[in-house]
């Protein structure tokens, strides 16, 4: 009687325990924070020019072979982000396509590339560690040695960054990583550093904000400064004309924030880029699982349960396959 | 594991014997064979010289279909188990030892099928690896619970090989800690089932309302994986008695049945009010795939509900029989919508999966009928058509 309270006891700690877990506020989590160092860059639509110096500079910078959408194979010509490509400019037209950065009868260029997110679904996604956000700089990088190849990161990345080589017998992810590998050598980012009107901009985030506040300022149509290659580095700026910019900065609040941050004149949905709610979706998929799961304790809980129902119900018999009547 | 319950008197499992080379089992002997083919081509070319993915579609059928749905299709050992051994319903106890050899084998081959689909699968290790190991990640609690699922399985099965082995003092050992595998065998697969569902969350708008039940997708896949566990043993079952000329064990079914069409009211009554709450409803009236999808799979749940409400209906071998294969259609489409149907990353990107992909996924079924077949002409795993006397 003695063991069989215990055992009563047991399980009913065991369910308190489960439902404390599951009810437990303290496991949810929100969005992440920018991390205190966080780079990243900032694209201008206004600024650009359609020239892909950006995307050719990436592809050296990153070793990336070139990829063809022409019938004369003369030149690198993608189309969009792949195996082959981490950064590429895309055009909108519409109607006439007469004036730049006007989303009736006009055109525009847009950047695709790594937003590195202030809280990124491929990080939250990755079984084996393979995609990394630096706790410092906030870059989301890939590692191949960790990777297993499961493209969870593929389906969960909300812009449809990160790609694959499904042609390859030895595979891998690729996604730009903001050539954290030529930091050493005091460069960076490839795309930024190469953009002759400084339409792509490297530097802090902070400083991308700050940034960002004085494009705001600015009087369209009127002529003004504009930095190129880094922000907070060597002084590269030059005139240009104050592009007409609508209110919404892409990446400031979608997702949770991004660490690529967009000034456009066309709505970004026409530019191919979703319209994403402020939660991040690994806050949501951290928090469930770290409901149900977080230090093991509903897990254990519900095994101590199973467990001694198991014991009472299976009863271990002397010999198998030889039936006793009873 | 199976007498040792003590309902479980009349019925030991015996082996059935007989041919094992027929036409059947030759047809899916070349089947496998196939699939093997393209397998090997596969690892010397890639998955893109097999298979129709690309980036807007990362996941096919064997994602989709042999892990998510083949996984689920194999929950029959878990639901006989959480019914005899937790719910101590002892009736069901010749049920378990062929429910536990189909989840066996199912499970084993979802496990194993990951690997055809991991592109670099010589790391897949990493994943249980500290340090590589990243335990926020959905794919990483799905990963590690489904393969130590496995192995439990194969612990908890191992009594039918150690009697035929004729190792009884190591069966001795091992049945005094059964329990214990069996507790682990229950709490596993309510772990991992929930946490397929779970997969989906962190896709996020990427998945049509119809799909996107946000929280409550473990509970919504947990449900279904039971629903799909009662009905593969119904149709299993079934197909044993008749493929191998045996009684109906429809005496058993019928109660158990029962059982089911309880959760199948439930499920429904869940599944319909979270439609509702998220305002997602409206979305099922549009004219498009995805609403049209979401009704046949709508369909296949509420058709056996309709059909085994009358208690007469619940005693016709075939009228179980028939609402066991729509509730499996049902849970295979719930999942099939969910990852891939519903499933849209952005414009422009398609998928239906390649002949070569199609024959992988067939060959791999085949693969799974022909081993249960070969297992239990083999080993005692169906109770034995006239109870064993000393």
């Amino acid at each position: 009687m003695d063991r069989r309270y215990f055992f009563k006891a047991s399980l009913a700690g065991g369910a308190a325990l489960a439902t404390g877990a599951a009810s437990c506020p303290a496991q949810a989590r929100g969005n992440k924070d920018l991390p205190p160092e966080a780079l990243g860059l900032l694209f201008d639509s206004t600024l650009c020019v359609g020239c892909k110096a950006c995307v050719a500079a990436c592809k050296e910078a990153n070793d990336m072979p070139p990829e063809f959408s022409t019938q004369e194979q003369y030149w690198d010509t993608p189309l969009d982000l792949s195996g082959k490509t981490l950064n590429v400019i895309k055009a909108y037209r519409h109607g006439s396509v007469e004036q730049k950065d006007r989303a009736e009868n006009g055109y525009a260029f847009i950047k695709k590339s790594c937003m590195h997110c202030v809280d990124p679904s491929c990080v939250s996604a990755c079984p084996v560690s393979a995609m990394q956000k630096d706790p410092k700089t906030g870059v989301v990088t890939y590692d191949k040695e960790a990777c297993i190849g499961c493209r969870y990161c593929v389906a969960a990345c909300p812009f449809g960054v990160p790609r694959f080589t499904y042609d390859k017998a030895l595979p891998q992810i690729s996604k730009c990583q903001l050539c954290v590998h030529r930091h050493k050598d005091g460069k960076y980012a490839a795309c930024a550093e190469v953009c002759p009107t400084g339409a792509t901009l490297y530097g802090t985030v902070a400083d991308i904000q700050k940034e960002i506040a004085r494009r705001k300022t600015l009087e369209p149509g009127k002529q003004a400064m504009f930095p190129r290659g880094k922000l907070g580095g060597p002084d590269q700026s030059y005139p240009n004309v104050v592009g007409t910019y609508l209110d919404h900065t892409y990446g400031e609040k979608e997702f949770g924030g991004t660490q690529m941050l967009m000034l456009t004149g066309v709505p970004f949905e026409k530019l191919g880029y979703p319209d994403l709610p402020p939660r991040s979706d690994a806050a949501l998929s951290e928090t469930l699982q770290h409901t149900l799961y977080g230090g093991l304790i509903a897990p254990i809980a519900v095994l101590g349960a199973l467990t001694f129902i198991a014991k009472r119900n299976v009863k271990p018999e002397d010999e198998e396959g030889e039936p006793h009547g009873k | 594991m199976a007498n040792n319950h003590a309902h479980a008197r009349t019925h030991a499992p015996a082996p059935l014997g007989g041919s094992l080379l027929t036409p059947f089992t030759l047809l899916l002997g070349v089947l496998s064979a196939i699939a093997g083919f393209i397998l090997v081509y596969r690892f010397f070319y890639g998955l893109g010289a097999v298979t129709n993915l690309n980036d807007g579609y990362p996941w096919g059928i064997w994602i989709a279909y042999d892990v998510v749905v083949g996984s689920a299709f194999a929950c029959g050992g878990y639901v006989m188990a959480l019914l005899v051994y937790i719910f101590n319903k002892g009736q069901y106890h010749p049920l378990v030892r062929p429910a536990l050899l189909a989840s066996l084998f199912g499970y084993t081959l979802a496990g194993v099928s990951v690997i055809f689909d991991l592109g670099r699968w010589w790391n897949f290790w990493h994943i249980f690896w500290p340090g590589y190991a990243q335990v926020n990640s959905v794919m990483f609690e799905v990963a590690v619970c489904i393969s130590a699922y496995i192995v439990v399985m194969w612990i908890e099965f191992s009594p039918a090989f150690l009697e035929k082995l004729g190792m009884k003092d190591v069966k001795r050992k091992l049945n005094k800690l059964l329990f214990f595998f069996i507790a682990l065998g229950v709490l596993l697969p309510s772990m991992h089932q929930s946490s397929l569902g779970s997969l989906l969350v962190i896709f996020g708008q990427q998945i049509h309302p119809l799909w996107q039940s946000g929280a409550l997708l473990p509970l919504i896949y947990l449900m279904t994986a039971i629903l799909l566990g009662f009905a593969v043993v119904i149709l299993e079952a079934t197909l044993s008695s008749t493929g191998f000329g045996r009684p109906l064990e429809t005496k058993v079914l019928t109660p158990l049945s029962k059982i089911m069409l309880g959760l199948l009211a439930a499920y429904l009554a869940l599944r319909i009010l979270d439609l509702l709450w998220r305002g997602a409803l409206g979305t099922a009236f549009a004219f498009t795939l995805e609403a049209g999808m979401f009704w046949i799979e709508m369909a296949a749940f509420v058709v056996p509900l309709a059909l085994l409400a009358p208690a007469s209906a619940r005693r016709s071998a075939s009228k179980l029989f028939a609402a066991a294969v729509m509730l499996l259609a049902g849970g295979m489409l719930l999942r099939i919508n969910g990852f891939l149907v519903g499933y849209q990353t952005g414009d422009g990107w398609h998928y239906f999966p390649s002949f070569a992909e199609l024959m992988v996924t067939v060959g791999i079924i085949a693969f799974e009928i022909l081993a249960y077949i070969v297992i239990v002409r083999k080993f005692p795993v169906l109770p034995a058509a006239q109870p064993a006397t000393r």
